[in-house]
C-alpha cells in the first residue's frame, strides 16, 4: 500500500513537471506556429530561436503581484485556478505513455480521465461567478454550455471504443490495437470488425477534445472581442499563469487521450523501434494539428457552436455506436 | 435530409481546403521586417522633417529670402540671415524648425526657388519632451559636413 502511494506521490511530482513544461514550450510553439502561418518570424530574441522565451515570461508572470479585486468572493476567486490545474494534472497520472511508464494504471482509467476533464467547467464557472464582473459570468456561462455539449459526443465515441476492445483500461485499450498500424481503432478494418465510421468517429472524438479545451475555433469563453478576457478577466499574475497552464495540460491530455483510443497508444505502425516515441510523436503531431487549426479558422458563434454538438456530433456519435454494437453482434 | 448531409459534407471541405491554405502560408518565407535590427530605405517620395541642401563647398544653398517662412501656415520657419561686408548675397546664420507644429504640408518646399530645402527620410522621432522637436537645421547640416 505504501509503495502504492510512494508511486503515486511521484508520479504527481513528475506529472507536474511534465505538465509545466509542455505548458511553457506548448506556448512557444504555439507562437512560432502562428507566426509561421501569418509569415512572421516569432519571438526569436531570447536565445537561440526566442527558446529562452518561456522561462523568462515564468518570471515575469511570478514576480507580478497577485490582485484580488474587492468585491469579488476571496475563496472561490483563489480555488478557481488551483481547480483548473489540479485534475489536468491528476489525469497525467493513469494516463500510459508506454507499457512500462504509467503512473497508476486503474482498469477504470478512461472514466477517471473524463471525471477530471469534466472538473474543467467547474472551475471557469466558479472563476467567472466569483470575479463579480459579468463578462466573466457571461463566458463561464457559455464555457459551461459549451463543455456540456461536448461532453456527450465525446462520451459516446469513448463508450464505442470501450464496446470495441471490451475494456476501460488505458493499457488494456492500447494492447487491443497492438499489431500494427491496420489494427488502430482508427481504421475500419480491424480484425473482426469492419466498421466504415471509425474516421467519423476520430474526427467527433478530435473535435470534441478541442472544444473541452476551449481552443480556437471554439474559444468562446474567452471570446476577446466580446468578453474581454473571459473567465479569467479580473486575474492576473500567477492566477492568470494557471489557468493558462490548465489549459495546455489539458491540451496535451485530449492528444494522449486521442492516441491512445484511436492511434494506437505507443504502438508503433511497422513494429519498429518500440518505445515511448511514438506515444510522444503521435501526442505532439496532434497537438501540432491543434496549433494549426487554431491558426487556420475564426472562432464560431455560440450558435454554430451548439448546433454543431446537438445537431450532428452527437446523432453522427450515436449512429456509429448502434453501428458499433450490430457489428459486434453479427462477427 | 439531402441538404443537411451535403452541408456537412461541403463544411468539412471548406475546412480542409483553409487548413490547405494555412499549410502552405506556413512554409513561406517570412515577410515581415524586422524593425529595430533591419530598416527599411525610405521611398524618393517620403515626407520627414525639412532639411537644408548644400551646395558642393558644403554651404547652405540657401539665400534668405524668406519664401519659405512665408508659405508656412503653421508658422514653423524661423529664418535668421546677414549680408556680411562686402558680399553680394546674404548668408544664413540660423534656420530653426518648429517640427511640432509642422504638418509636413510641403509649402515651404515648393515655394523655395533656390534649391535649398528638401524632405528628410527622417522617421525615427520619438521623444518625451516638446523640445526635442525644434531643429536648428543648419547646426544639423554642419553636423552631416562634419
Amino acid at each position: 500500500m505504501s509503495l502504492t502511494l510512494l508511486n503515486v506521490i511521484v508520479a504527481v511530482f513528475i506529472a507536474i513537471a511534465f505538465a509545466a513544461l509542455n505548458a511553457a514550450y506548448l506556448v512557444w510553439a504555439e507562437r512560432r506556429g502562428a507566426a509561421r502561418i501569418q509569415r512572421r518570424p516569432g519571438p526569436n530574441i531570447n536565445g537561440p530561436f526566442g527558446l529562452f522565451q518561456p522561462p523568462l515570461d515564468g518570471v515575469k508572470l511570478m514576480a507580478k503581484q497577485l490582485l484580488i479585486p474587492g468585491d469579488v468572493d476571496k475563496i472561490l476567486f483563489m480555488v478557481a485556478p488551483v481547480l483548473a490545474m489540479a485534475p489536468a494534472i491528476t489525469s497525467f497520472v493513469t494516463i500510459p505513455f508506454s507499457s512500462h511508464i504509467v503512473g497508476h494504471n486503474m482498469h477504470i482509467g478512461i472514466l477517471l480521465v473524463f471525471a477530471f476533464a469534466s472538473m474543467g467547467g467547474m472551475a471557469l464557472l466558479l472563476a467567472g461567478w466569483s470575479s463579480r464582473n459579468k463578462y466573466s459570468v457571461m463566458s463561464s456561462v457559455r464555457a459551461v454550455s459549451q463543455a456540456i455539449a461536448y461532453e456527450i459526443p465525446m462520451l459516446i465515441t469513448a463508450i464505442t471504443i470501450v464496446m470495441i476492445t471490451g475494456t476501460t483500461d488505458l493499457m488494456g485499450i492500447v494492447k487491443a490495437q497492438t499489431g500494427g498500424f491496420w489494427h488502430w481503432n482508427i481504421f475500419p478494418f480491424k480484425a473482426g470488425l469492419f466498421n466504415p465510421l471509425m474516421l467519423m468517429s476520430f474526427l467527433i472524438f478530435f473535435i470534441c477534445s478541442l472544444a473541452e479545451t476551449n481552443r480556437a475555433p471554439f474559444d468562446l469563453g474567452e471570446a476577446e472581442s466580446e468578453l474581454v478576457a473571459g473567465f479569467h478577466t479580473e486575474y492576473g499574475s500567477m492566477g492568470f499563469g494557471l489557468f493558462f497552464m490548465g489549459e495546455y495540460a489539458n491540451i496535451v491530455i485530449g492528444a494522449s487521450l486521442t492516441t491512445i483510443l484511436f492511434l494506437g497508444g505507443w504502438d508503433c505502425p511497422f513494429g519498429l523501434f518500440p518505445g515511448v516515441w511514438w506515444f510522444l510523436l503521435k501526442i505532439y503531431l496532434l497537438i501540432a494539428t491543434f496549433i494549426w487549426i487554431r491558426w487556420t479558422f475564426p472562432r464560431t458563434t455560440i450558435y454554430g457552436l451548439l448546433n454543431l454538438s446537438w445537431k450532428i456530433l452527437i446523432p453522427a456519435s450515436l449512429f456509429n455506436l448502434l453501428l458499433t454494437a450490430g457489428l459486434l453482434k453479427v462477427f | 435530409m439531402g441538404a443537411y448531409f451535403s452541408g456537412i459534407f461541403s463544411g468539412l471541405w471548406s475546412l480542409f481546403v483553409g487548413m490547405g491554405i494555412t499549410f502552405r502560408e506556413f512554409f513561406s518565407p517570412t515577410v515581415t521586417v524586422q524593425y529595430p535590427y533591419e530598416t527599411l530605405k525610405m521611398t524618393a517620395r517620403y515626407r520627414g522633417h525639412i532639411e537644408l541642401i548644400a551646395d558642393e563647398e558644403g554651404k547652405p544653398n540657401c539665400v534668405v529670402c524668406g519664401m519659405c517662412e512665408k508659405a508656412c501656415p503653421s508658422s514653423c520657419i524661423t529664418l535668421a540671415g546677414e549680408k556680411p561686408e562686402g558680399a553680394k548675397k546674404k548668408v544664413l546664420t540660423g534656420y530653426h524648425l518648429d517640427f511640432t507644429k509642422c504638418s509636413l504640408c510641403g509649402s515651404c518646399v515648393e515655394s523655395c526657388n533656390f534649391n535649398a530645402i528638401e524632405f528628410s527620410r527622417e522617421y525615427n522621432l520619438a521623444s518625451t519632451r516638446k523640445e526635442d522637436f525644434h531643429f536648428d537645421l543648419l547646426q544639423r547640416l554642419k553636423d552631416r559636413n562634419s
